[in-house]
């Protein structure tokens, strides 16, 4: 089985980065997504980010992949600088984004088949499958899943590689409240199970607080880090606990403070 | 039964027959099973008024081949009765048999009955088919040469369209040298290449293969070219956060993506070859199907012209239902709508 503590998470800091693109309407000025941010995570630590639209939380997420490079500062996991992507960081999408030409268990290899390590990590591909329990999916191609086997197989597929941090982009952001609460659980899960380091980005502040250790919050136009706040609920943790509740108002007032919407859920 | 459509639809179908069926015999639309014969029987009695004063070979011959069909099917209605493809096979195919035999009848009977067509350019089904049987050695041989040239200049141009779509889809130099170029000589018609071919091969069969190639390869790599460009870009954002090198990027990601642009560029091409093969062998090869319908038309032979057409239309729609079948099989992921 894949044990407990087989990937150990790394430590990730960001250090005054700047990201910004050109402005498709004036080709001289340049947009800013992110001014200066700076955030360090612990290794094994769950963080979310949460902010409005446009607030620079994807393209964060982006460089800490490696998927673009920031235009100043610097982003480290454990004390190696990112310069470009690495099977070290595993991401995953709103969209699950399976190869839809790969059958469920040949995605969810795809990592040691792109490291040329199939041949001797064959024998984890099962276990994985199992951990994720698409056992008698394993055959079945990606428009035969529904939404949420679909993520499963893409956490599975993220998984693989032992990433050491895992970048979450709002994957549970298209499934319904059931099935969102259930694979929050999972995620907690494997989170527990296997010590990743997680940041995951989210629109969904109760998400948030169920599952983070702590919450960035963002603020948009330029993405600022606006405030971090710990916690400190004990785990497994009730999602109508006084606590709970009263954490929830903080934020929502903050947010309300920052002029953002208040009804719980930031989508605009 | 040779297209997509009925590909998609044949399982539906069947898997919504089966619970109205019984096991032993069972008339679905007994109006539509009796047409066949009924149309087959009309034929033959056109046939035979129609056919008097034609050579006794040949009216024996046509109505040997009516009655064959007649014979094919009583045994299919026979063996249909345990084997449920042919059942379905038989209700989907019986109205369009039975009005090709209507059509041949209404052949016959506008050509080698009432002579309403001028002679010898139009002769009657029995003609056809008398030639078809008579010539069959030469047909045979056109048919063996046509398909050598096809399958040489279609896989030389296929493989070649291959490498440079992909170099053209994936890598930003090449698109900025190729596409110009690809833009310019692609919608150039292939045969209007013959001539210059001709001359520069040593051999007519090379300057085909050549030609024919060529007509594949601009299909092929505009397909290729704009599937692999088109690539998700978050597939392969994916798949490098998975550790993916570039070949893996290509090969893995990027050409499987593009797999279903890549068929329609196939389709097309195939189209395309048949043209250039039809044309290459009329102008230039002494051999082919194309040759042949030629050289029947120079002895004014227009029963072995119809013969020929007769063939290409079999080994035409023979070939684009492999590669349709091949598709399918490539294609598997992208079939089936049901969702668990």
């Amino acid at each position: 089985m894949v044990g407990l503590g087989t990937a150990e998470g790394s430590s990730l800091r960001i250090t005054g980065v700047i990201k910004d693109f050109p402005n498709l309407d004036d080709p001289d000025a340049r947009t800013q997504a992110l001014d200066a941010v700076s955030l360090s995570i612990e290794a094994g630590e769950l963080v979310s980010l949460i902010g409005p639209s446009g607030c620079g939380k994807s393209t964060l997420l982006r460089l800490l992949a490696g998927l673009d490079q920031p235009t100043a500062g610097e982003l480290c996991v454990g004390d190696q600088p990112i310069h470009g992507p690495s099977a070290e960081r595993g991401l995953v999408f709103q969209d699950p984004n399976l190869f839809p030409w790969l059958t469920v268990k040949r995605n969810i290899q795809s990592g040691l088949v792109a490291r040329n390590l199939l041949h001797d990590k064959r024998h984890e591909v099962d276990d994985f499958i199992c951990l994720v329990g698409l056992d008698s999916f394993a055959g079945a191609y990606p428009h035969h899943l529904s939404g949420g086997m679909a993520q499963r197989a893409a956490l599975a597929r993220a998984l693989i590689n032992h990433p050491k941090v895992l970048l979450l982009d709002e994957p549970l952001g298209a499934l319904d409240a059931f099935t969102r609460m259930r694979m929050q659980d999972e995620v907690l899960r494997l989170w527990e199970a296997r010590g990743t380091t997680m940041l995951l980005v989210t629109h969904d502040i109760d998400e948030a607080i169920y599952m983070s250790d702590r919450i960035v919050i963002m603020t948009s136009r330029p993405g600022r880090v606006e405030r971090i706040i710990d916690v400190p609920l004990e785990r497994p943790r009730q999602r109508n606990s006084a606590e709970f509740m009263r954490l929830r108002s903080d934020i929502l007032e903050f947010l309300h403070f920052a002029g953002q919407q208040t009804n719980g859920d930031l989508r605009s | 039964m040779n297209t997509s459509i009925d590909v998609v639809t044949q399982p539906v179908q069947s898997a919504a027959a089966k619970p109205a069926r019984a096991y032993a015999l069972s008339w679905k639309s007994p109006r539509a099973w009796f047409a066949l014969p009924l149309a087959l029987a009309i034929a033959f009695a056109i046939h035979l008024w129609a056919s008097k004063g034609q050579p006794e070979l040949e009216r024996n011959t046509y109505s040997i081949f009516l009655g064959a069909v007649f014979a094919a099917y009583l045994l299919a209605v026979a063996v249909q009765i345990v084997w449920r493809g042919l059942q379905n096979w038989l209700d989907h195919m019986s109205p369009i048999l039975a009005v090709a035999v209507s059509l041949l009848a209404i052949w016959e009977v506008i050509t080698a009955g009432f002579h309403l067509l001028p002679m010898p350019y139009f002769p009657g089904p029995a003609g056809v088919l008398w030639n078809l049987i008579d010539d069959r050695a030469r047909l045979l041989d056109s048919t063996l040469h046509s398909l050598l040239l096809l399958i040489f200049g279609y896989a030389l141009g296929v493989c070649i369209a291959l490498v440079t779509g992909v170099c053209i889809g994936w890598f930003g130099r090449a698109r900025y040298w190729g596409m110009p170029l690809l833009k310019l000589i692609g919608p150039i018609p292939a045969t209007a290449w013959i001539p210059l071919a001709m001359v520069l091969a040593p051999k007519a069969m090379f300057a085909a293969v050549g030609v024919i190639a060529l007509a594949v390869w601009f299909p092929v790599t505009m397909l290729t070219a704009s599937g692999i460009s088109n690539t998700r870009a978050s597939y392969l954002d994916v798949a490098r956060t998975l550790g993916a090198s570039e070949s893996y990027l290509i090969f893995r990601v990027a050409i499987p993506a593009a797999m279903p642009n890549i068929f329609i560029g196939l389709f097309m091409g195939l189209g395309a070859s048949f043209l250039t093969l039809i044309v290459a062998e009329t102008v230039g090869v002494k051999s082919g199907l194309g040759w042949y319908v030629s050289w029947a038309q120079g002895w004014a032979e227009y029963g072995k012209v119809y013969a020929a057409i007769v063939i290409m239309a079999a080994f035409f729609s023979t070939i684009m239902t492999l590669l349709f079948k091949l598709r399918d099989r490539v294609l598997v992921w992208q079939k089936g709508v049901i969702k668990w």
